[in-house]
């Protein structure tokens, strides 16, 4: 008895005779707490190259100081606005159909009557979540080519005249990521919404039923309302991680794909921060791009929690 | 307004639930379609003849049978090796990102523990803040020198926080007096953990375990960045990562195919990198089916308390 007070730590102990008491709880948590400084916070010291002309070769405080010219020689270079707009722009339109696809199928899903069939569909959908970028990029390399099977169905459909060029032209890039990117991940993102409609009260089904309510009637009263709150918080959190998501796509997708000649619509911010930084060695330059893209998610993400305060959700932080 | 039609007339009713449930049908039999027909398709084309695949046109059926591509594929040694280091990576890291970061969630899941709100919080804080891709590199590769070794794939990976919350809001359900009877046992804080803790968190586990494995099976960036100069510690997702670069470079299709025909190659770059496709897929698929009942745990758990 004595024993469980000691560790549960009595009121007026000091604290380092407590943290001696719960040792084994602090061996079990402190080297993890050293390594995540290590990995995750002593690399933020690596920002202060931002602000030099920076070599690795050369003791940190010895390379010069260039105050801010390297943001200034980032903001006046086309090809890294345009690495804004496309990161925006893609994380914007794989957050819209992410998000439009995974409530439709979890809807539908939710309204199949054989629990076999429910499942097959779940087990089949969800497969791609499990496949690499690398498989899903060739893959689609496959299905979008000239002579690939969506070409021949929008052809034997009489949609199109002649096969469309979708893996050459710029305009079409966006629009191909996120539909690759639905491709993958509609099925795993289901499961979350599929999930909170499971938790919705039966009766309100019954009753509705009762008053003659018939399925779509059902969907639009019940099932949609009864998926507010998870699809809030679930957009609010997508918000705060928009552009910072590393495995999301935003990066495989227009790397793998992304060549020479679709650069303008492809390259986002991070391919940016890969071509100027690891292949061409300017560091300096490339950090302060990729503190760029922390204080613009650092932004979105106190943006989404004040949104979440307001509106009485859980905030993230 | 229609629904005031359908209480006074359960036909037209049942007749709409019967439009409904066909049209939900099929819709998700087409969206089936759509998931499995380019993997189907791969796998015909890996199956196939590697000239005969140049003439395009194969659906999900192989036109000309032939194991060659296998064949090939298995016995170079490239992918052989890079195999075993796929297995190995994602062994290792599976095995020790689950201890590390069960063993944490376990020590943050005790509410009288005095550094669990200060620790909690510098790792919540990781999730949004990221120092990016530069100052990350040269921390592995130039400070701790870890690039050009197998190391690389397992040190940078060892704790996940996304994963840490799920397993210790798991362990923040089950009773308190499990922990409490043990204590009082007499039972250390890491025999709890591994006595009565760990083999109740089973379920979790599992999805943790194949959120771990999965990723770790299928990256292939740290390769690119770390390793590229070194072939015998390319991952399987690398090898398949150059090959996407080569076939796509040589795409004059027509000269390929002219070379092909005339050499009557049983195998083409197209027919192998459907194999080595389909070989760097395989184990997954053959697992995930399995656990698809713990997914939703797992899933809905990190979501909302994340």
């Amino acid at each position: 008895m004595d024993r469980t007070r000691k560790l549960t730590g009595r009121p007026g102990r000091g604290f380092l005779r407590t943290l001696w008491d719960q040792r084994q709880l602090a061996l079990m948590s402190v080297p993890m707490l050293l390594y995540v400084l290590l990995f995750s916070y002593a690399p933020l010291w690596g920002w202060i190259t931002a602000f030099m002309s920076y070599k690795p070769a050369v003791p940190l405080f010895d390379n010069p100081w260039v105050g801010l010219r390297n943001f200034s020689w980032l903001f006046s270079r086309q090809e890294f606005l345009l690495a804004i707009r496309n990161t925006f722009a893609m994380s914007v339109i794989n957050l819209v159909f992410n998000t439009v696809s995974a409530i439709g199928l979890a809807v539908l899903l939710n309204e199949v009557a054989s629990r076999r069939y429910k499942r097959t569909v779940q087990t089949v959908t969800y497969l791609p979540h499990f496949l690499s970028w690398v498989i899903v990029v060739g893959l689609a390399q496959n299905a979008f080519a000239t002579d690939g099977v969506v070409n021949q169905v929008l052809l034997s459909l009489g949609l199109i005249r002649q096969p469309l060029f979708f893996l050459g032209e710029g305009r079409y890039f966006w629009w191909l990521a996120g539909i690759i990117h639905m491709w993958k991940e509609a099925g795993w993102n289901s499961i979350i919404y599929l999930s909170s409609m499971s938790a919705i009260d039966p009766a309100l089904y019954e009753a509705a039923e009762i008053d003659g309510a018939g399925r779509l009637r059902k969907i639009m009263h019940i099932t949609l309302p009864g998926i507010k709150s998870t699809f809030v918080i679930l957009l609010i959190m997508n918000i705060g991680m928009l552009v910072s998501g590393t495995n999301d796509g935003n990066f495989d997708i227009p790397y793998l794909m992304g060549q020479n000649l679709l650069i303008d619509w492809s390259q986002t911010i991070d391919i940016f921060v890969l071509k100027y930084g690891i292949s061409q060695g300017q560091y300096g330059r490339a950090t302060a791009a990729g503190i760029f893209k922390s204080l613009v998610s650092i932004f979105l993400l106190f943006s989404a929690n004040r949104i979440a305060r307001r509106l009485d959700e859980p905030t993230l932080l | 307004m229609s629904g005031i039609n359908l209480r006074h007339n359960p036909r037209t009713s049942r007749w709409m639930n019967i439009l409904f449930h066909t049209f939900n049908n099929a819709f998700l039999l087409l969206a089936m379609l759509i998931t499995l027909y380019p993997v189907l398709n791969t796998v015909a084309i890996s199956f196939n003849d590697g000239t005969d695949a140049l003439r395009g046109g194969i659906s999900i059926w192989p036109r000309v049978f032939s194991l060659e591509s296998y064949r090939g594929v298995l016995a170079d040694e490239f992918v052989f090796s890079a195999f075993q280091v796929s297995v190995a990576r994602t062994l290792l890291q599976t095995a020790l990102n689950l201890l590390l970061t069960s063993m944490l969630a376990y020590a943050l899941s005790r509410r009288e523990y005095v550094l669990r709100k200060f620790i909690t919080t510098v790792f919540v804080l990781t999730m949004y803040v990221n120092a990016g891709l530069i100052p990350n590199y040269l921390l592995i590769s130039r400070t701790l020198g870890l690039s050009r070794s197998f190391w690389v794939y397992i040190v940078p990976t060892m704790i996940s926080c996304f994963n840490m919350i799920v397993i210790r809001t798991y362990i923040l359900n089950l009773p308190d007096a499990l922990v409490e009877s043990a204590r009082i046992d007499g039972a250390g804080e890491l025999r709890v953990f591994w006595q009565i803790i760990a083999p109740l968190c089973l379920p979790v586990m599992a999805t943790v375990s194949l959120f771990v494995a999965v990723g770790a099976w299928n990256s292939w960036f740290d390769t690119h960045l770390y390793n590229a100069g070194r072939p015998s510690l390319h991952t399987l997702q690398y090898l398949l990562k150059m090959k996407l670069a080569t076939t796509q470079a040589s795409s004059n299709m027509a000269m390929q195919t002219t070379t092909a025909l005339a050499a009557r190659a049983p195998t083409t770059p197209v027919t192998i990198r459907a194999a080595i496709t389909v070989i760097s897929a395989l184990p997954i698929m053959l697992v995930y089916p399995f656990l698809q009942k713990y997914f939703v745990v797992g899933l809905s758990i990190g979501s909302v308390k994340g």
